[in-house]
């Protein structure tokens, strides 16, 4: 199956800007941000048509860390989070006809139809789920880095999970044994600040998710997780802490979902003003126009082309997933187990 | 133009109030615009565009009830959108009644012909097509206790994969809590034998993401006991992860240590978890009785592609059993094996409870009983067909297990045995396994709770009817 253009990343362009980027890398972020929000209120719409069953839970608002970690990555390097996953994955660079149409359950979806919306991976994209169990990829992930470790090949694990699994006591084994054997994981903790509908202040003695990891003497920083250059300056900082072999390094991102934790919430537990004043302040696609008009980088005309060719990447990825056939009923009992090499 | 549909909140709504509109007609939005509230009788919520144009006409008046999912509430005019590929709510009814689980659309009648017999998927081969290995004539015989036969079977595969590495509490330095791994830390060095700390649920996940990533991590339990911490990783992220992928990641694991009651340790200590992980799919089951079944049965799921749990048991670490010297001793996984043939009863069995039925085997020779014991070895994929067959032949059906009764494996085997030789059976099968009591402490108690030779003699007298 066809696999999109895996996410822009800043080589070794000339530094148009200050943050010594290229326009290219720049746009191509801004492109990629795009792709998640448009994708996500599309999905948003297919659910509401019923064609998307479950649980879905949209990126809508986080889209800046998704797409500056991914900035920085290496080759090899692995991702793993939990069931907020669709932006990573387009992020990573699967198909977003092969995302879009496991939302659907379609046969053409990245797992045949049989993950749904929170169970999705790429061993391609090196993307390793996907996980509906909260706190479950903190553990998995770290064992992803036991596996780079174990073979010394210098990637680098980026283990996501949100503030409300920085509950979860599994957290806190992942984070013992990846600092007492030095692992090369880092921790992005995607701190939307409501645990499905309770508040961080509600949920956590420790509110300063970065802090974490103090008692493992992991260190961390609180990074502007609306904003997509210092998400991808942090991670970066991050990547090479745990590449050079000193261990993990936990990233709280600072963020905020506009939509509620899955679909069929409510989200009572916050004002409409709350709402609206991250995204007319603080939203991180609107963030970066700005910064591109302002620097010169882009005009009008550019975005617009960008605007349309993410519509019509969404629009593709719809069509696909609504007519892609259901799976083949013999589907049912493949894979279940793997056949016995020998 | 584009038709805005009456949104489902969750996938049972099938209709809700159009509270309140938040444009008129006239008004431009754009994706993300909040454009009505839409009320159930569980939530309110707000409706966001998704598409960007003017509002030509809104369909539905404010405070309508009763408005259907997906019937067009409002209607967009132009909009910039330069790929409109909208889709086409009319034409995708019967698609929509698929997605949303109508059950009357889906008859997956003829998917039930698909399906393989009990729990065997396709990649689980037939049992009868499995067979133990020929022993070469002439092949040394070598007394081996199961502990030891466990560690030679790890140490030979460590030695033939590199990508094979042992995890667990004390199981380098300390060389084992029971010393299964004894000499594996010298032998293969701390990086592939990994003492972890006191953190079930932790280093579960972790030996789940090493074998995502391609490695085979054998993931010590000191008990399994203590392994319902990790229970979630063994369930959730080890067997359903190769599915749920479509196929993409595998886990090849090897989840091991002791299980079921050792020795006055009481009822946290004391359980046999053998029906739990066989309930399900995705793993592989294993209780082994004898050093041999041990080591072949061990190396076997070692080599497995899929994630084994692999039931030991303390009490019998320490017994001595015949092991053959042979180069590379791998037993099938999946194939029960017949320890004593007889006509009169079958017994059943696996892991310490083998040894008392071959015991309760011979007592009741003495009586005039002639028992076949089965020997399940593996209890998923289950081999029902050695069961069955043995129960057409004797008629009559004793199980024993160290679990509970209810809902255990003794049950499964029952049911199969019905299912499949209902017309055999002479008399009504009989379950020998702990009583419905969490494991006493107390000596007389624990012996009292517990399966034991005496209870399976006089099982199987019942079933023969004899007193």
């Amino acid at each position: 199956m066809a696999r999109a253009k895996p996410a822009a990343k800043a080589g070794d362009q000339p530094a148009d800007t200050a943050n010594g980027l290229g326009k290219d890398a720049l746009l191509g972020f801004y492109r990629n941000m795009l792709l998640i929000r448009r994708f996500e209120e599309r999905a948003g719409q297919l659910y509401g048509m019923g064609l998307i069953g479950g649980f879905c839970h949209l990126y809508i608002g986080q889209e800046a860390i998704a797409v500056g970690v991914q900035s920085i990555q290496e080759e090899g390097d692995q991702v793993i989070t939990a069931y907020r996953d669709h932006g990573h994955m387009l992020a990573c660079g699967m198909d977003p006809n092969e995302v879009m149409a496991e939302l659907t359950g379609r046969a053409g979806g990245s797992s045949k139809g049989k993950g749904g919306s929170m169970h999705m991976f790429s061993r391609e994209a090196e993307f390793y789920g996907g996980h509906g169990i909260v706190g479950a990829s903190a553990p998995l992930g770290t064992g992803l880095a036991l596996a780079n470790r174990y073979r010394d090949n210098g990637k680098v694990t980026f283990t996501y999970f949100g503030d409300g699994a920085a509950n979860q006591g599994q957290v806190y084994e992942s984070f013992n044994m990846a600092a007492l054997w030095k692992l090369p994981v880092v921790y992005v903790i995607e701190n939307n600040q409501y645990a499905m509908g309770t508040s961080l202040e509600r949920s956590s003695s420790e509110t300063h998710m970065y802090k974490r990891g103090a008692s493992f003497r992991i260190p961390g920083e609180e990074v502007d997780g609306m904003d997509v250059l210092a998400v991808r300056d942090a991670a970066k900082r991050a990547a090479a802490h745990a590449r050079s072999g000193e261990g993990p390094f936990i990233l709280e991102m600072k963020t905020y979902r506009y939509r509620g934790h899955s679909m069929s919430d409510p989200a009572k537990y916050r004002t409409r003003e709350e709402v609206d004043e991250v995204r007319k302040t603080r939203d991180p696609i609107e963030h970066l126009r700005e910064m591109l008009e302002k620097e010169g980088l882009a005009d009008e005309a550019a975005l617009k082309a960008i605007d349309a060719d993410v519509k019509k990447i969404v629009a593709e990825a719809a069509e696909f997933a609504r007519t892609s056939p259901e799976p083949e009923l013999a589907e049912l009992y493949t894979e279940v187990y793997v056949e016995a090499a020998q | 133009m584009t038709d805005i549909l009456m949104p489902a909140l969750s996938p049972t709504m099938e209709e809700g109030t159009l509270a309140k509109w938040h444009v008129k007609v006239g008004d431009t939005v754009s994706a993300g615009d909040v454009i009505a509230e839409i009320e159930t009788d569980k939530a309110t919520m707000e409706v966001e565009a998704v598409d960007e144009g003017v509002v030509e006409e809104l369909l539905v008046e404010a405070g309508a009830e009763g408005v259907k999912v997906n019937a067009p509430i409002a209607r967009l005019a132009g909009g910039a959108a330069p790929a409109k590929a909208e889709p086409e709510p009319k034409a995708s009814d019967a698609e929509e009644a698929e997605a949303s689980g109508d059950p009357e659309k889906k008859p997956p009648a003829d998917a039930k012909a698909e399906q393989p017999e009990g729990d065997g998927p396709a990649a689980v081969r037939p049992a009868e097509a499995l067979a133990d290995p020929e022993i070469p004539e002439g092949a040394k015989l070598v007394k081996t206790t199961v502990r030891d036969a466990l560690r030679d079977a790890m140490a030979e595969e460590m030695r033939r994969d590199e990508t094979v590495f042992l995890m667990g509490e004390e199981v380098a330095q300390y060389q084992g809590a029971y010393k299964v791994s004894r000499g594996l830390l010298e032998e293969f060095g701390e990086r592939r034998v990994i003492d972890t700390p006191i953190t079930e649920y932790g280093f579960a996940g972790l030996g789940v993401g090493a074998a995502m990533a391609g490695l085979k991590p054998i993931v010590e339990f000191m008990t399994w006991n203590f392994a319902m911490q990790a229970i979630d990783h063994i369930v959730n992220s080890a067997a359903k992860t190769h599915y749920m992928s479509g196929g993409q990641i595998t886990t090849p694991m090897v989840f091991r240590g002791p299980n079921g009651a050792a020795s006055r340790v009481a009822a946290q200590h004391s359980q046999d978890y053998a029906a739990w992980y066989a309930h399900i799919p995705g793993l592989k089951v294993i209780a082994p009785y004898d050093a041999a079944d041990a080591k072949g049965l061990l190396k076997a799921a070692i080599r497995d592609p899929n994630p084994v749990v692999f039931l030991e048991h303390e009490m019998l670490y320490g017994q001595e059993f015949d092991v053959p010297e042979v180069d590379d001793y791998v037993l099938p996984i999946g194939k029960a094996k017949v320890r004593r043939t007889g006509a009169d009863v079958t017994i059943t069995a696996y892991s310490r409870m083998v040894g008392l039925a071959l015991k309760a085997a011979e007592e009741l020779a003495g009586e005039g009983i002639e028992a076949e014991v089965v020997d399940l070895r593996t209890l998923r994929p289950l081999d029902h067909e050695t069961v069955v067959e043995s129960v057409r032949k004797t008629h009559r059906l004793v199980t024993v297990e160290e679990g509970w009764g209810p809902m255990g494996v003794g049950a499964e085997i029952i049911a199969r045995v019905i299912e499949h030789a209902f017309d055999y059976l002479d008399a009504p099968p009989a379950r020998v396994c702990q009583e419905d009591v969490p494991l006493p402490y107390a000596a007389n108690l624990e012996a009292l709770s517990l399966p034991s030779v005496d209870k399976i003699v006089k099982a199987a007298k019942a079933v023969s009817y004899r007193s």
